[in-house]
Parts: structure tokens; sequence; C-alpha cells
């Protein structure tokens, strides 16, 4: 792999989670690269979604940093931190539209907020960021008018909204049937290539984490620290972990072998 | 080399049947970047059969080019006009054809009707309010039918509910019963002191005091602060049980939601209101003894007298009236919990409507019982 030429995007150092006295996760080390598509994965409970909210800085860390293009997002102010964040599309679990708004000012909003753009410019682009994700001519409905799978498009608009130069998704695909899904990740990849975002991931299906990711790190709920980081095909066939293997083959009593701590 | 100002031009080729689209300068500002429909008037004009872009002289690009891109697409497939965008960046062609792979969906329209014959006609508007009683007494019916089941001991109603909502309601509410029945009790005082000083009659204080939070204030007041707390309460944990299914989930486990979530919060209202109320009443009582002590009246002789005017009647009539709000307030939260829409919106409009709803009830419900006791002469 060339990945040590290519420039560092995130970097996660030393990282301890914690909440109180109960650790997380302990030692992550790991560098996202600009145009990846980075993938955190591992079995239920690991702390896969603490991750993606530690590095949101929705949860602040027990040790460690974590930097962007550079710059430590652990020491920001609250204001750096929400400059950074202007750069940054993220997609939650759930969606996260606002159900009290139409589509159309769901996305609206980051644009009302942080651009010069005319009342008329807004409406163009909210129809374009639509249309991006299939969803065009939706503007006037509800979150709750339409299905999950559009819920989850539409929560991808708004996240594309300002052209970000980092996508996070929490689990994009869960609660979608396989064609959905597949569509998802087809509608991922495509627009990561298109507008040259760096895409991190947190998700445990397999078909998307072969079909998309280029990058990832696994994480283990049973010793709390990385235990395998690299492209997810590579580490199929030649982690030195078990666990990692049977996680990625799909084979039985994966993330339940080793040690019992 | 001068950058072209942002803008477009166009070539018409009427030979050819063609327009060639050419992009200039950067489009990435939003107040120089062209509006659409100048172009669309051009076009109108050239009636072209082919549009070719070029962006020899495009500069930079966000989404502000993509959008007026996908504006002109649409333009051009609904008059039928090839649109040529081979030109295009290899980025920006990918994400016009991704913004142009799904047809535009097309909202059913609504005729729009004037604001007149929107309103509902006085037999829609009276259906309205006959459909929503008959809604609450089907409620109340559904909750008969479950604390008939409770009694003969058929009803899945657990008793740690119970408790966790007895304490909710009931010791967590000292606070803030305290601080109103307080103050309460002493705006009382003033009201009487005010009147009953010009006759001479200021002792009579202790008498208003007691007998207006027995019977009335005490209550009533407690109901209010409880349809604000309790109620409201109720309906925001039903209806978020709603959003994220519980109820369902209980419905088809083979329970009754009513007797499974209704029941017990409102035993536990029905336990903890009349000991509120009692609470509310003693420290009301010293609020007003407190007035009366600025008013020169001594503890002991507005002691007396408030014992003197303390009748069981009076105590009777203000813990019935705290045990039929305490069912009000039950009903009021629970059914508008159960009914809410199923998103935070809804969770927000049923606390709402279960704290207007309860507010009506207990004001309304506390005229007739005066109203009958008064009939009574009780």
């Amino acid at each position: 792999m060339s990945t040590d030429r290519r420039e560092v995007h995130i970097e996660v150092s030393d990282l301890t989670m914690a909440f109180g006295s109960t650790v997380i996760q302990r030692d992550l080390n790991f560098s996202v690269y600009r145009g990846d598509i980075f993938v955190i994965m591992g079995g239920s409970g690991c702390g896969k979604s603490t991750m993606l909210k530690h590095m949101l800085g929705l949860l602040e860390p027990a040790k460690g940093e974590i930097r962007y293009a550079g710059s430590s997002f652990t020491s920001a102010t609250a204001t750096e931190r929400n400059v950074m964040r202007r750069g940054w599309g993220i997609t939650y679990q759930s969606g996260g539209l606002f159900s009290a708004m139409t589509l159309e000012q769901n996305v609206s909003l980051p644009l009302q907020l942080y651009t010069d753009f005319s009342a008329a410019q807004i409406k163009d682009v909210v129809r374009y960021k639509l249309s991006l994700v299939g969803l065009g001519g939706f503007e006037s409905y509800y979150p709750s008018e339409i299905s999950g799978g559009m819920n989850k498009r539409a929560a991808l608009a708004r996240a594309i909204a300002l052209d970000p130069q980092i996508l996070f998704f929490d689990e994009p695909s869960a609660g979608l049937d396989p064609i959905s899904s597949q569509l998802l990740d087809d509608l991922i990849l495509q627009l990561k290539e298109s507008i040259g975002a760096t895409v991190v991931m947190v998700t445990h299906e397999l078909p998307s984490i072969f079909a998309i990711a280029n990058n990832s790190v696994y994480l283990d709920a049973s010793t709390r620290t990385m235990i395998g980081y690299g492209n997810p095909q590579e580490l199929r066939e030649h982690s030195e972990q078990a666990v990692v293997r049977q996680f990625l083959t799909r084979s039985a009593a994966a993330g339940e072998t080793p040690g019992n701590v | 080399m001068d950058r072209p100002a942002t803008g477009f031009e166009l070539q018409v080729d009427n030979s050819r049947n063609l327009v060639t689209l050419l992009l200039q300068g950067d489009w990435v500002s939003a107040a120089v970047v062209p509006d659409f429909r100048t172009l669309q008037a051009q076009l109108n004009g050239a009636g072209a059969g082919t549009i070719c872009l070029n962006c020899d002289q495009l500069g930079e690009w966000n989404t502000l080019l993509m959008s007026f891109l996908l504006k002109c697409a649409s333009y051009c497939s609904e008059r039928e006009i090839e649109l040529d965008t081979s030109a295009l960046p290899d980025n920006a062609r990918r994400l016009l054809s991704i913004a142009t792979s799904v047809p535009t969906h097309r909202r059913q329209q609504v005729a729009n009707k004037a604001w007149w014959e929107r309103l509902r006609s006085p037999t829609q508007a009276l259906q309205g309010i006959i459909d929503d009683l008959r809604q609450s007494l089907a409620f109340f019916g559904d909750i008969c039918i479950a604390l008939g089941a409770l009694i003969t001991g058929k009803a899945n109603t657990r008793f740690s509910d119970f408790r966790n909502f007895c304490y909710q309601s009931g010791p967590d509410a000292f606070a803030i019963i305290s601080l109103t029945s307080i103050l309460v009790g002493m705006i009382l005082g003033y009201l009487g002191a005010v009147q009953l000083q010009q006759f001479g009659a200021g002792i009579y204080v202790a008498d208003l005091v007691t007998i207006g939070l027995l019977r009335e204030m005490g209550p009533l007041m407690t109901a209010i602060v409880m349809a604000g707390r309790t109620g409201a309460a109720y309906a925001a944990q039903l209806g978020t049980m709603q959003a994220s299914e519980e109820i369902d989930a209980v419905r088809t486990l083979g329970v009754s939601p009513i007797e499974f979530l209704v029941i017990p919060r409102m035993l536990a209202l029905i336990l903890t209101m009349p000991l509120l109320t009692i609470y509310a009443n003693l420290l009301g009582i010293v609020g007003g003894g407190i007035v009366a002590g600025g008013m020169g009246i001594s503890l002991l002789q507005y002691a007396n007298q408030a014992n003197a005017a303390v009748d069981i009647a009076h105590i009777g009539i203000g813990l019935l009236k705290s045990v039929i709000f305490a069912v009000l307030i039950a009903i009021a939260g629970c059914r508008a919990g159960m009914q809410s829409g199923r998103n935070s919106a809804g969770v927000g409009k049923a606390a709402t409507e279960a704290v207007v709803t309860a507010l009506v009830y207990l004001i309304v419900a506390d005229a007739a019982i005066n109203i009958l006791f008064q009939h009574l002469d009780i």
C-alpha cells in the first residue's frame, strides 16, 4: 500500500475512552488519509459509536488526542471546534432529521446558517442536493411521511449541504433491506469520489465494508483496544488476530474467543 | 492572464440547430453567480435542439454551478432538448448524472382552497367535538375495564411500576408543593386581611385561610402543579414510548397498555394527590399564620380560630376533590401520550395537550363540584 505517501487527514493518537472509571477502549492509534473510506468496525458493544462520538466531540477523551489536518481537535476551544465542524457532514444512526421540518427546511438549515446564498439560490441548491440522493421533488415532505431508507438518504443530503471535506456515518445501512443498503453504499461511493471527501463510517455490515472501505480499524470488546488496522480485504486474509478474521469471514464465535477479561 | 468574469455566453448556430453554452469564470461566490432565469429567457429565444456546454474558460466551481446545471438539465429534459455535458469536468459530469438519474418526484397536487372553504362547517366542528368526547369516554371506559381486571386480580399491572410512580409523583413533588402552598396561604391571608381589617374582623383571616385552603385552594393548587409536573411527564413518557414502538411491543405481548402503563400511573396519582393536598393545606395554614402575625394577631389566637374553623366536611370535600383531580390529570396525561404522534413534534404536542386538557378538566370539575355541594348545603 502506498498509504504512507498520502496526506493524513485525521489522526488519532494514544486515545483512551472511558465513562468514569469504566474504560471502553484504550491505546488507540490510527490515521485516516485524505480521500479514504475508513470503517470503524467491531462486535456489538465494543465502542464503535463511542469512538465516533469522540471524533465528533460529543464525548471527551480520557486521554490522548484527535487531530484534523494537523490541528488538534481535543485541545481546541468551542469556537475553533465549531469552525472545524463546518467542514464536516454527519448522518446519525436514525437519520437525525428534524421531524418538525420538511426535507427542504432540513437541508436548507445549514445553508442558511453558514452561507451567504440568497433564498432563491438556497432553494436551487436544496433541489440539487435532494436530487443527488434521488429525492428530487420530495422537498415538501416531512421525515415521517417517507420511508426509512429515504430518511437516511435525506439525512445524507443534509450532511453534504455544505460540501464537507469529511463525511461521518453512524451505521448508514442499519435497518435497510440489502438492496437499499447497497444503493446507499453506491451513492456514498459516488458522492465521495465526486466531492473528494474523506469518509469515516461506523458499521458492521460486511457487504458494505468490502464494497467500499479501503481502510479500517477493528475495535475488540474483550481486550478493549484495537487489534486490527488496514484494508479490510487484507485483514480478512492476513490478520494475525483470529477474531478479526472470524469477524470478517463471518464464522462462529467472532468477538468472543480470546482471553475473556 | 486575466480571468473572465463569472457568467455565461450563448453562441447560437442556427444552421446546425445548436446552441453552445460557454461557462466563464469562477462559480463559487453567491453574489456573482448568475440566475438561471436570465439563461432561460435567452434559451427560449434561441429555440435550439441541442445545447452543448463549453467549459474552456471555467475556473473554480462548487455547488452553485451544479444547482445551476441541474436547472439547466431539467429545463432541457422538459423541452426535449439534448444537453451535451461531455465538456464538463469529470466529477461535475458525474455529479450531474447522479442528480438526474432519478426522475423528479411529483407530489399529488391538492387543490388549494380559499381560507373560507377550509373552515369547517358548524356541523363538522360539532362532529369533531363529539368525536373527541367519545374518544375520551372510550378511554375512560378502557380504564374502568382495566380497573375491574385489577380488582379481580387478572390485570397485568406491576406493583414495582406503581411504587416508582408513587415516588415520582409524591416525595419528588414536595419541594414545589411546599413553595406554592405557603405562598398561596399567604396570598389568601393578605387578601382577607385587607378587607376584614376594615370591619375590625381581622381575626377571621384564620377562618378564611383555613376554609379556603381545605375546600378550594389546597386541592386546586396541588392539582394545577401536578398537572404541569406529572401530567405532562406522563404524556411525554407515553408519547416517547409510542414513538419508539414500545407501546406496540406491549400490545403484541398480549398485554393491555392501559393495564400495564396507565393504571399504575393513575393509581399512583390517586394515592399521592390526597396526601400532597393534606401537606399543602398544613403549610398553607402556616403561611396564613405568618401574614396574621404581621397584622398583630398572636399565633395562639390564630391557631385557636383556625382550629374552630376546621370542619370534617371541609376536609372531606377537599380530599374528594383531590382524588377526582388525580383521576382527571392521569386521564388527560395518559390519553395525550397514548395518542401522540410518532416523532419529537408529536411528543411535544402531546405534553401541551395533556396540560391544557387537564387544566380545563380541573376548572370545570371544580366548578361542578362546588355547585353540587352548594345545593346539597354541605
